[in-house]
């Protein structure tokens, strides 16, 4: 086995991403600014090249792809169940929502999406909220780390660990699940799990009042957030931003409840919206607002899927999981668009399928935080730096779904 | 509204070559648009009341392989008040050449979704949109060779020093 060698060139220290103003471009005052890729308000490995005239912005440029990981070539080259351990990586916070959305464009392809039982649609719905409910975590906890608050984040964790321990019970894994299969499930809630949600839930609903209280109605966290980086609905739409980001525009337009796949329409739980309550429809603290009050309605949907798993779809000595997994999974040949609501927006899989062989022959991710994320350069001209930092982290983007 | 009605509708607006085909094993269906007037048919699509495509969820470019030498790029629109779905498709000839990639015209003049996507369509596929703002390479760095996602696609043995097949 030969080692790994590299020989040394100067030409190997030219950037391989160059930026795209060049300093002949740049008026006497402006300047060039690389915000990343490692640095935190980043969220990831994500460079901004920020042109500045002073303190304002004049344009931005994102430079993505430090974290590509080839996911749409990796899927060509395997059977669709081996992929979902990769589409876990995609939005690495919310993998069930992933795991769920790419399941369910597969079992529609093969026909079987009808025949999958209640009680296996019930669990995915359940642990998909879960970590719906741990993402949003996320994006308000570090939110708020961003524009420098630090104890809501402390708190957003030790509430998100209890979710990511739960989970671990589970399906092994803190982050990266493997859990959803096509078909079914790894295997059934553990026993006593629905018992443990439901103190869980006890527990949760006055921390979600705390955070409400010490976060989004802070004097400080609304005079940096109000009236900043406002995003317009007709404008959200034609960059197909989607998710909390375009609810926060003002449209009322969730995929749970437009598509009404899985055991959605059985639930009972309400669209928040941007409202412009202290500022304009569509600002930043219109947009980590609307998350708030989605971890709400997830709990709403939580307790409605206990109350299912418990009564109606009760555990049973018959109910296998794995009862309806296809031994062969060799869709007809054909095209298939599959889209469902994760935490960030709408996650869409182009499939195509050629009838004679289990590996997909195209296997595109539509990634919600890619067209989020481009919206950023046209809401960030003009504003302050400091501004700027509040903009991008209330898109909320995880990296591994930018760059794929 | 189905896809043979909008079919109609850009035919009449169009003429009859403007529509190739009509795509049905695919879910949403969908047609073929000549690569001629694409940018126009977009733009009716969206600004025309009865259909009012006016999100572009998803573009997809696929290499139909060698053998087929065509490549092809897939328009998934939606239209949010009507909640209706369409897929829109235009072939191209596979050409191999850097300097003579497949060109089809942008639409991210109709749709800024489609800014980034063409972006990457260029960078893992290989095709040049003509008239796009800003055609850079998007995922892969700027220097890297060829197209991952064709299918014929073989890596560089260098990138900066380092062996990239080890």
């Amino acid at each position: 086995m030969s080692t790994v060698q590299y020989t040394y060139d100067p030409k190997h220290l030219e950037a391989s991403e160059p930026t795209k103003y060049k300093p002949e471009d740049l008026t006497e005052e402006q300047m060039l600014i690389n915000i990343g890729p490692q640095h935190p308000s980043t969220h990831g490995v994500l460079r901004f090249e920020v042109i500045t005239d002073g303190e304002v912005v004049v344009d931005v440029v994102p430079h993505l792809g430090y974290l590509h990981r080839c996911f749409e070539k990796h899927a060509e080259s395997m059977p669709f169940n081996q992929v979902i351990p990769y589409v876990d990586r995609l939005d690495y916070v919310g993998a069930m929502n992933n795991e769920h959305a790419y399941v369910m464009g597969v079992e529609r392809m093969l026909g079987i999406e009808n025949d999958i039982p209640k009680r296996t649609e019930y669990i995915r719905v359940l642990v998909a909220e879960l970590n719906r409910l741990a993402s949003h975590f996320v994006a308000i906890g570090t939110y708020g780390l961003d524009i420098g608050a630090v104890t809501p984040f402390l708190w957003m964790m030790r509430d998100r660990e209890h979710i990511l321990r739960m989970l671990e019970w589970v399906s092994g894994a803190r982050m990266l699940y493997n859990y959803i299969w096509i078909g079914g499930l790894f295997y059934d809630l553990p026993v006593g799990f629905e018992e443990r949600c439901k103190e869980f839930v006890t527990y949760l609903k006055p921390k979600l009042v705390e955070t409400r209280d010490l976060l989004l109605s802070n004097k400080i966290y609304v005079e940096r957030t109000a009236n900043v980086g406002v995003l317009s609905r007709d404008l959200a739409i034609n960059y197909g931003v989607t998710g909390p980001m375009l609810r926060a525009s003002g449209l009322r337009f969730d995929l749970r409840r437009i598509d009404g796949y899985s055991v959605y329409p059985e639930l009972d739980f309400e669209i928040p919206v941007g409202e412009g309550t202290v500022g304009t429809v569509g600002d930043c603290w219109d947009r980590t607002w609307v998350r708030y009050r989605e971890c709400e309605e997830s709990v709403k949907i939580i307790e409605q899927c206990l109350e299912v798993l418990t009564k109606e779809h009760k555990r049973t000595r018959d109910y296998d999981p794995r009862a309806m997994v296809p031994k062969k999974i060799r869709p007809q040949a054909q095209d298939f668009y599959v889209r469902a609501e994760n935490p960030k927006g709408e996650l869409g899989f182009y499939f195509r399928a050629d009838g004679r062989n289990d590996v997909p022959v195209r296997c595109k991710a539509r990634s919600c935080c890619f067209s989020n994320l481009s919206v950023v350069p046209e809401i960030s001209r003009g504003v302050l730096i400091a501004d700027f930092i509040a903009i991008v982290g209330s898109v909320d983007f995880v990296l591994g779904e930018v760059d794929r | 509204m189905t896809h043979t009605d909008i079919k109609s509708r850009i035919e009449a607006e169009f003429g009859a070559s403007s529509v190739l085909d009509t795509i049905e094993n695919a879910t949403p269906k969908g047609l073929v648009v000549s690569i001629d007037n694409l940018q126009d048919v977009c733009l009716f699509l969206r600004d025309n009341e009865q259909t009012y495509f006016d999100s572009l969820s998803c573009l997809t470019a696929i290499d139909n392989g060698v053998e087929a030498n065509t490549i092809e790029v897939n328009y998934n629109l939606y239209s949010i008040p009507y909640n209706f779905h369409l897929l829109l498709r235009v072939i191209v000839a596979r050409n191999q050449e850097e300097a003579d990639l497949p060109v089809i015209p942008t639409v991210s003049d109709v749709w800024k979704t489609a800014e980034w996507h063409e972006r990457e369509a260029f960078d893992l596929v290989g095709i040049t949109f003509e008239g796009h703002p800003d055609l850079r390479r998007i995922l892969l760095p700027t220097d890297w060779q060829g197209h991952p996602l064709r299918k014929d696609y073989s890596t560089q043995e260098y990138y900066h020093g380092m062996k990239v097949d080890y």
